[in-house]
């Protein structure tokens, strides 16, 4: 790889949120003191419990909700300023949970022109982009037909290529796989690795699933609406207790590893994958 | 009886009528319901019914289709029958008991039958041969001409094409909510209408909180793929006239002339006034 100078996408400077209460309920600080910022490029994953804050700062990266204090810079832009709202959006996607509740057209290939219709791209150029992105996500066969027809990890592939259509610079999913089937999720999952490493899509994944992101560059641990742990993947995840502690899961491997120095055994406490695991148990 | 009205129903053939322009279809179908209530003699039925006829068998759509969606209206048309046929006053040709036919009645009820058919029949042509997307994207069109609509036509056009998206899914929730219900051991089935409507409230309640659920999430992922209303969007298919639908144009206007026509003729058919 050459001397790529690193360049920051998104930059989340000391940031709160509080949901404002009423007079039946206290305002809630979603999130206080949240530092950190993303690289071009980077795949990036967010995990933690429910609660923890994950879906607000899903929501603050991509201008939907705006920071009580603090700052969050996409591309340059603060979300605070109005002027760039829709450039920001356009510039930083975001991917849902439910599959449903984010396709607007009664077909595939017309709700992949949803977002570049609404930034007023020529038609011709529409028609293009929504080839493209449908090719990206492999889902061309289906370009006619209706979203009900589909299966859940169809639905979210149109769901991305409708993102990938509005020519974004990154892409925020919003635990995408939650409400998928084992082969819906794998389905999503490659979609999304293959973004990142062959388009060079900078990507931020919040999930559930500790095995989506055991390949991450990066991965940000959120609880209570703070950042409590921040590294590579190997660096996380060998944290089987504390992790434990704010009610997530390591991956298998991870924790059978972690078991097995517990009984006793010499074995790295790093580990992540069955490879890696077959490796260090047969050496 | 719900599920034989037709009105609405998308019927694919292919044929060239399929093909036309949406709006070439609302139009044309505008100016008919428009002569419709021109027209003042049978030989204006007559055309009109000339016309149903060609535009029928151009769709290729069966005749029994097309009669079913009649069939499901028929009690409304029964009832403009009656009440036109005994309550217009006028010479009378029979009585029965109080009530009086008159000749202007026979008349009336006999015109406003056909009325409604053929309204009927018309507009369940368009809706048969148009796709429920093709329509909505036609009436966008169309509304910009009419004043107050125009700053409308697109957010009504979109409020059309999701809840055309919705339908589906909603019900498939319904379903899966009924299911549920039957399985904790509620009943639809049995009893009066009056329980058997009350027995509809597990399930209408948690639809509707779902549907509104859905609605929000729906409506911040449009925010977020730049959703910003009418101004400035455009479209990636362009609704463009062909030459089917030029043709279809001069056909309308001499429909129109033709029926303007029939309006002229004193001769009388079968009624003598």
């Amino acid at each position: 790889m050459t001397m790529e100078q690193k360049v920051k996408m998104i930059e989340v400077r000391d940031v709160q949120f509080v949901y404002p209460g009423n007079n039946d309920t206290e305002s809630v600080d979603a999130l206080s003191g949240v530092n950190f910022h993303i690289d071009k490029g980077e795949f990036v994953g967010i995990i933690g419990h429910n609660g923890s804050g994950k879906s607000t700062l899903s929501k603050l990266l991509n201008a939907i909700i705006f920071p009580t204090k603090g700052d969050v810079i996409v591309n340059g832009l603060n979300t605070k300023d109005h002027e760039h709202l829709w450039d920001i959006r356009q510039t930083a996607g975001m991917v849902f949970q439910n599959p449903d509740n984010q396709l607007v057209a009664t077909i595939v290939e017309d709700d992949v022109a949803f977002g570049p219709e609404n930034l007023g791209v020529p038609s011709l150029e529409i028609r293009e982009r929504v080839d493209r992105a449908l090719a990206t996500v492999e889902m061309q066969a289906y370009a006619h037909q209706k979203p009900h027809q589909l299966s859940g990890g169809q639905k979210q592939r149109v769901a991305i290529a409708g993102i990938l259509a509005m020519e974004p610079e990154c892409i925020i999913f919003d635990e995408p796989t939650a409400m998928l089937d084992p082969s819906g999720r794998r389905e999503v999952m490659e979609t999304i690795k293959k973004l990142n490493r062959d388009k060079n899509m900078t990507v931020i994944h919040i999930t559930h699933y500790m095995s989506e992101i055991i390949n991450a560059d990066r991965i940000i641990v959120l609880d209570q609406g703070k950042i409590v742990m921040e590294g590579s993947p190997e660096s996380i995840f060998k944290n089987v207790c504390a992790l434990k502690k704010i009610g997530l899961d390591v991956p298998q491997m991870t924790e059978l590893a972690y078991e097995l120095r517990n009984e006793g055994m010499d074995i790295r406490d790093n580990i992540l994958s069955i490879d890696e695991m077959v490796d260090a148990l047969c050496r | 009886m719900l599920k034989d009205v037709t009105i609405g129903q998308f019927y694919p053939t292919g044929s060239v009528i399929h093909k036309l322009d949406p709006r070439t279809k609302i139009l044309f179908t505008t100016a008919y319901i428009v002569m419709l209530f021109c027209i003042n003699n049978l030989w204006g039925y007559l055309a009109t019914f000339l016309v149903l006829v060609i535009v029928t068998l151009i769709s290729k759509i069966p005749v029994g289709y097309i009669i079913r969606g009649i069939k499901g209206l028929v009690l409304i048309i029964l009832l403009t029958v009656t009440l036109n046929l005994f309550m217009t006053p006028g010479n009378v040709v029979a009585a029965l008991g109080p009530f009086n036919i008159t000749l202007e009645g026979l008349k009336t009820a006999t015109f406003m039958a056909l009325r409604l058919i053929f309204l009927i029949v018309g507009t369940s042509i368009m809706t048969l041969t148009t796709s429920p997307l093709d329509l909505t994207d036609g009436m966008e069109w169309c509304m910009r001409f009419i004043p107050f609509v125009r700053r409308y036509a697109h957010e009504l056009s979109m409020m059309m094409s999701i809840a055309l998206r919705f339908i589906p899914t909603l019900m498939e929730e319904t379903d899966r909510i009924m299911k549920a219900q039957k399985a904790r051991g509620a009943n639809f089935e049995t009893g009066n209408i009056i329980s058997r409507a009350k027995n509809l409230i597990p399930i209408l309640i948690p639809l509707f909180i779902s549907a509104f659920r859905r609605a929000d999430e729906l409506a911040t992922a449009m925010e977020a793929r730049c959703y910003r209303g009418g101004q400035n969007r455009t479209r990636m298919k362009q609704l463009v006239f062909e030459n089917r639908d030029r043709v279809s144009f001069v056909l309308m206007f001499m429909m129109i002339g033709g029926l303007i026509l029939t309006t002229m003729i004193k001769i009388p058919l079968i009624f003598p006034i």
